[in-house]
């Protein structure tokens, strides 16, 4: 039972508006969206784009204003009333039954049936013919939660195309993905758009934005500011309209590592997992970047030099000391601090305040006895707040009511307070908005110029590049080469993908 | 096609989340603390016999063991654990207590139930962190066994001291500071301690990182399972303390003392405002959980209703504090 999916219908946005307890996000939005554009919403974080998302979406009602599609106007205000009028947004977090197949997540509460039975082989019928649009690689037995996240979305968007979606709203869906499942996830947009689906997409990136979207919305402080066609905009316009004023994109320089700088940290033959006989070296003033694909062991290499899992071989040493049974303990003993992949998961204690996150890694440093000497906290995270430039009313607020940026640098002020020797990073800047993001690379360059050894893993290969003295490359957990700085951008992407890089 | 709409500029509004996460911690700070308010007024009002020291000294007698239990429970609960061991614990600890008693004298059989509180407590967390198992469920089974040692080593008897131990057993029922009955003051004394350990030191604030995100405590540097073990141990300490007061009060222990009221106790943490879920909520609030269920019972008894009432009002209690804890939670 294949659908012809309805022609998109031309949206139309009045005067919608949207407030949280009084406090307004969204004002005065006015938007006309043509079928089959592909329409991106930028903007810092804060500045209402996932709020006019997931509007558009019908995920949330505006407070004020109209939303009509062909001309109707139309109260969506849950999931069932969108999909009824096919339309159907992917958000951050997914929204997948993790204890079920694919085939049932893809047609999640719509399954094939006959007198109430359910008929998989029908189901599976229709499945294929969605891989045959879509060109994804996905076996529909695999159970879900253990896919990758990037397959996973893979999976949101199979189903939303099996409820005959024609309006398709994606929340920072590249955000999660290695570079080849962006340029294949760019390009099915661009294919679902020629065959008549609406895109809205919200993206922090915005080459990528400028690259796929027919039209560009820029929002600022919860109001639109721009609205025209992306061949018109470059990235700095862009920017310039979202901060509204000029701002300093390029990265910064990082200071040459002294001839004479010491070692720091060296990691001999580490194995666990897909990690194989991992050997790297990092000096005093240096950041080593290590680059690869999703699944290629770049954060694994970074969990074992710090204890989080217990490598089956190989040897972590600082300043020439070997550490033996390494767990986080021992590694922040020996000065080393990690900057986790995920705030919410690994990083953060979301309910608690910001204050006491960021005391968390050196408690032990102020106290009296067994008891915490309040005042002293308060001081030190002051310090240490400001040297990040947190932005919070208060540090005894919960962290989780902070932006992405703020959370991040956060997680950098706790372990900065700290004052490690060797820093590991894994992605400094996910889910950061464009200024944030600037002065987390400025920070992380003046650190290491302050003598401080930076390994940094990240999915964005430019910052990578622009970050890093020297960029090692992991292929299925094999170092598979090291570059210096200056190097090709094409050279570390092929690196990565070794043999694959033909058919990728 | 570009239109560019002129932005209009004013103070920037405090972010969403600031404003409401004001709001809702007073709301959820203080609210339960206004319901006990309403309700000791309520009752000082309702009735002659409630504002009598004599009712206030029996109120806060009755108030120590659950509110001895609710304090383990929080302290659990905050760091992301249940324990339903809590009346098995106290109940195996009253046992050995009374034995070392019997066998000793009635210090040393105290102290000694302390110490089987504790060990117990140990002995569960291990169980609990080395397993892997859930807490819920760890503990049920942790449980059964406590109980069924509990009735292996009274042979099902009821235990009692020696004939001349009789009168100093039954201590923690005499009347001590202000008049308040001895059982009153070590509630309020450990209670104290624990509520400052929780609240002030290092190890609270290890309690409160690894009840939240235990991932990220661990990434810390902190060892999760001692604190889970900790808080066990804190737990054990508590029952065997409210073991003490009601084998002091009934003047013996048996196998089958306070079964069921781990519930309770759990009931009077979330009543409190503890959140399930953990890394939020504190020891007083656990103890103001225990006392307006201890008012619910006394009110009743006091305004003459029909007690058979009285579990129908406790539960409807219950589902309206974890009601509105999940609204607040939403509105944030």
């Amino acid at each position: 039972m294949t659908h012809t999916p309805l022609p998109a219908p031309a949206i139309a946005v009045r005067g919608v508006g949207k407030s949280y307890s009084g406090v307004s996000v969204l004002r005065g939005i006015d938007l006309d969206i043509a079928p089959g554009e592909v329409h991106s919403l930028v903007g810092e974080n804060g500045a209402g784009k996932s709020t006019l998302l997931k509007i558009l979406g019908g995920a949330i009602r505006a407070d004020e204003g109209t939303l009509s599609f062909d001309g109707d106007p139309v109260a969506l205000g849950n999931p069932r009333d969108a999909i009824a009028h096919g339309i159907s947004l992917i958000s951050q977090e997914g929204a997948l039954v993790p204890a079920l197949s694919v085939l049932d997540n893809v047609f999640l509460a719509r399954w094939s049936h006959r007198a109430g039975l359910l008929r998989s082989r029908a189901d599976r019928r229709r499945f294929d013919e969605l891989i045959e649009v879509t060109g994804f690689d996905v076996d529909p037995g695999a159970r879900v939660d253990g896919l990758p996240i990037g397959t996973q979305q893979q999976v949101e968007i199979l189903r939303s195309l099996a409820r005959g979606a024609r309006v398709l709203a994606l929340d920072e869906p590249t955000a999660v993905l290695a570079e080849h499942e962006k340029a294949n996830l760019l390009a099915l947009i661009r294919r679902l758009a020629t065959g008549g689906t609406t895109v809205l997409l919200v993206s922090h990136f915005l080459d990528e934005v400028l690259s796929v979207a027919d039209r560009v919305t820029v929002l600022r402080d919860g109001e639109l500011v721009l609205t025209g066609d992306a061949a018109e905009q470059t990235p700095g316009s862009l920017v310039r309209h979202m901060v509204g004023r000029e701002l300093d994109v390029l990265y910064p320089e990082p200071a040459p590592v002294p001839a004479d700088a010491p070692v720091r940290l060296s990691a001999r033959g580490l194995n666990r997992g897909i990690v194989s006989d991992v050997d790297l070296e990092v000096r005093a003033g240096e950041v080593l970047g290590i680059a690869g694909l999703v699944g290629s062991g770049r954060t694994e290499t970074l969990r074992l030099l710090f204890g989080a899992d217990a490598a089956d071989a190989g040897v972590v040493s600082v300043d020439g000391e070997e550490l033996t049974r390494l767990t986080p303990r021992r590694a922040m003993d020996a000065g080393i601090a990690l900057v986790p992949e995920s705030r919410k998961e690994q990083g953060l204690v979301m309910m608690r305040s910001v204050r006491e996150n960021i005391a968390l890694a050196s408690l032990s440093s102020r106290r009296a006895g067994p008891f915490v000497r309040p005042a002293a906290e308060r001081s030190a995270v002051a310090q240490v707040s400001r040297s990040v430039d947190i932005r919070a009313a208060r540090t005894d607020a919960a962290v989780e009511t902070l932006s992405g940026g703020n959370q991040q640098k956060a997680l950098f002020a706790k372990w900065l307070s700290r004052s490690p020797k060797i820093l590991l990073i894994d992605e400094p800047t996910r889910g950061v908005d464009v200024a944030a993001k600037s002065q987390i690379h400025h920070l992380i360059t003046e650190l290491a110029a302050g003598g401080m050894a930076v390994v940094c893993v990240s999915s964005e290969i430019e910052e990578l590049l622009a970050l890093s003295h020297r960029v090692l490359v992991l292929r299925h957990g094999r170092p598979v080469g090291t570059f210096s700085r200056g190097v090709d951008r094409e050279v570390v992407i092929s690196a990565a993908f070794g043999d694959e890089g033909e058919h990728a | 096609m570009t239109v560019e709409a002129a932005p209009t500029t004013g103070t920037p509004a405090p972010s969403k989340g600031e404003v409401e996460q004001r709001k809702g911690v007073r709301v959820r700070d203080y609210g339960i603390l206004a319901a006990l308010v309403a309700i000791v007024v309520a009752l000082s009002l309702s009735t002659d016999t409630f504002l009598t020291s004599g009712n206030l000294v029996n109120l806060l007698d009755q108030v120590a063991v659950v509110g001895l239990l609710a304090t383990g429970a929080t302290v659990c609960i905050i760091s992301g654990v249940f324990d339903l061991t809590a009346s098995a614990t106290l109940a195996l600890s009253a046992i050995i207590g009374v034995l070392v008693v019997q066998h000793t004298n009635v210090f040393v059989g105290f102290v000694a139930a302390v110490v089987a509180g504790a060990l117990l407590g140990l002995i569960t967390g291990t169980i609990v962190v080395r397993s892997g198992v859930n807490s819920f469920i760890a503990t049920l089974a942790t449980s059964i066994i406590y109980r069924g040692l509990a009735v292996v080593v009274t042979g099902a008897a009821i235990l009692y001291p020696l004939t001349e131990q009789a009168e100093q057993f039954g201590m923690l029922t005499w009347p001590s500071l202000f008049g308040l009955t001895s059982a009153t003051i070590v509630f309020v004394v450990v209670v104290g301690i624990i509520a400052v350990l929780i609240a002030a030191t290092t190890f609270g604030r290890r309690i409160y990182a690894v009840g939240g995100n235990a991932e990220a405590a661990r990434l810390s540097g902190i060892r999760v399972g001692s604190v889970h073990v900790s808080a066990y141990m804190i737990s054990g300490i508590c029952s065997a303390l409210a073991g003490l007061i009601l084998a002091s009060r009934a003047g013996s222990a048996q196998s089958s003392m306070a079964t069921g009221i781990e519930l309770t106790a759990i009931a009077a943490a979330v009543i409190g405002g503890t959140s399930i879920l953990g890394g939020e909520g504190a020891v007083w609030r656990g103890v103001v959980g225990a006392l307006i269920l201890t008012l619910i019972g006394n009110g009743f008894n006091l305004l003459g209703w029909d007690t058979t009432y009285q579990q129908v009002v406790t539960g409807v209690l219950i589902l309206l504090a974890v009601g509105i804890d999940r609204w607040l939670r939403r509105r944030r």
